[in-house]
């Protein structure tokens, strides 16, 4: 209830100022033209097109990044000759903007979707790396100790004991890889997709002065991102380690 | 059951300081199903001789022999039970956590279902099977973990303070349930703990043990009738002894 709350306040205030007479209407356009075009979009199906477009390429990214990550950070966890050699390379790789690889991409690759996956992938794994890594250091030495007197060893103790105590870390990892991703879609959609995309709509309108198209992208664009934030996310946090006790949910 | 033999074992360590004995030259033997506590000062090495006979540590010298055999690494003759209500796994309920030791020794699902409802029956938790940890309160947890050591039937029973963080009505309560479970199950029991009270109250043999270096004092047997009257003159009377030998040594 909050949550819609705040969002009608901002979506009041952006309407006033778009009748204000301050800007010109082609460029503020109001709600109901932003609605009446996103309508339009969706009826024709071509919103739903460029949507799923970005979906795909998002878990494309997410899915590499999301498997890397997790090897990765175990074996690092793990490992200490394999933390050594990645962990200067994470430090190195990991300040840098997804978005700056763009041109280096689209200069390999060229434009389309293996630029776009590329930067979606680059953006998405440094996060779930992280978290795993430091999820798997983090595993309570107690539970370590009372699997193995219980006779855990290899394979099991690590399925069965290092990844569940791991998974308050895991979760929010992959939880900050997917906002990763879906922040860097838009961007590489603009850059580097030849054509469909919520990005490259964004990116196409500017050419027509189309606002209404934009904002209407960048309405779904919000929308897929709080619906997965919320939804996905939130159940899957619900139903693990918030039913665990294994984190708290905040006090209402 | 099996007895334990513990021979000239020490275990020394080097600190920036120097050389530290935390125990020196520790020798003892239980009887089968003998329940063994070891009483003694924080520091005195009471713990650590209780994870090497656990099999976490390793001794430096001497060697610990469990049904004649010499102990290397963990095995399924032995149970562990940890201060600690953390040492359960978050994310199994109380039957899956009691049921851990056996799912890896590859007992069926069914059968190892059933003799992990019967463990949580033998501490009176069974209307609880389906609960997680998070919601059971210290006691419980502590029942929980007791079960999970019992379930695959190990010959000997290791536990490290185990209801020293408990408040002093639960801990009298889990005592009396602790002596039942070790007459029904006759297993030998090594029970380390700081409270002399709770070692004339559970021991038949009670080892004092003195720190820097961590040696053993003494050795007293508790000749009293099960169960046994905390407010008896003889209990009181065996409480002394124990606090004399304790006293004794910070003296010395």
């Amino acid at each position: 209830m909050k949550a819609l709350l705040s969002i009608l306040v901002a979506v009041i205030l952006y309407e006033l100022l778009a009748r204000s007479g301050w800007f010109a209407a082609a460029l503020v356009p109001t709600l109901p033209t932003i609605a009446r075009t996103l309508w339009g979009m969706l009826g024709d199906g071509s919103m739903e097109r460029h949507a799923l477009n970005t979906l795909a390429r998002v878990f494309a990214g997410l899915a590499a990044a999301a498997l890397t990550g997790l090897v990765l950070g175990f074996l690092m966890a793990r490992y200490r000759a394999v933390e050594r050699f990645f962990s200067p390379l994470v430090s190195a790789l990991m300040p840098i903007p997804s978005l700056a690889w763009a041109p280096v991409f689209i200069l390999w690759f060229g434009l389309g979707n293996v630029a776009t996956v590329l930067i979606v992938f680059y953006a998405a794994t440094f996060p779930m790396l992280i978290n795993t890594w430091t999820g798997a250091r983090a595993v309570n030495t107690l539970w370590l100790r009372a699997a193995r007197s219980m006779g855990a060893r290899g394979p099991a103790l690590f399925w069965k004991v290092v990844v569940p105590g791991a998974s308050p870390f895991i979760i929010t990892g992959l939880r900050l890889a997917f906002q990763r991703a879906w922040i860097a879609v838009v961007g590489a959609e603009m850059l580097a997709a030849s054509a469909f995309g919520l990005g490259w709509v964004i990116f196409d309108a500017k050419e027509f002065l189309n606002a209404d198209v934009m904002l209407s992208s960048l309405v779904v664009i919000g929308a897929i991102g709080l619906a997965f934030e919320r939804l996905v996310f939130g159940s899957l946090e619900r139903a693990t380690v918030l039913r665990w006790g294994m984190v708290r949910a905040g006090r209402t | 059951m099996n007895a334990i033999e513990v021979r000239e074992v020490s275990l020394a360590y080097d600190t920036p300081t120097g050389r530290v004995d935390a125990v020196l030259g520790a020798s003892f033997a239980t009887a089968p199903s003998e329940f063994l506590c070891i009483v003694g000062p924080s520091g005195c090495g009471k713990t650590t001789l209780l994870n090497m006979i656990a099999g976490f540590l390793v001794p430096s010298a001497g060697e610990i022999l469990i049904g004649g055999r010499p102990v290397s690494g963990q095995g399924f003759d032995r149970g562990i039970v940890f201060q600690d209500f953390a040492q359960l796994f978050p994310w199994r309920t109380a039957l899956e956590n009691v049921a851990f030791g056996l799912e890896m020794k590859g007992v069926p699902r069914a059968e190892r279902e059933r003799v992990a409802l019967e463990q949580l029956r033998l501490v009176k938790l069974e209307k609880f099977a389906a609960s997680y940890p998070h919601h059971l309160s210290g006691g419980m947890q502590q029942r929980v973990a007791i079960a999970r050591a019992l379930a695959y039937n190990p010959g000997v029973l290791l536990m490290d303070e185990p209801f020293a963080a408990l408040d002093a009505l639960t801990r009298d309560e889990m005592q009396r349930l602790l002596a039942e479970v070790w007459r029904e199950t006759r297993k030998t029991v090594v029970y380390v703990t700081h409270n002399v009270a709770e070692a004339v109250y559970l021991a038949d043999r009670v080892v004092v043990m003195s720190a820097h270096p961590g040696r053993i004092r003494a050795v007293v047997s508790i000749r009293l009738p099960r169960p046994r009257d905390a407010l008896s003159v003889e209990f009181l009377q065996y409480q002394k002894e124990l606090l004399g030998h304790l006293t004794r040594q910070e003296e010395a």
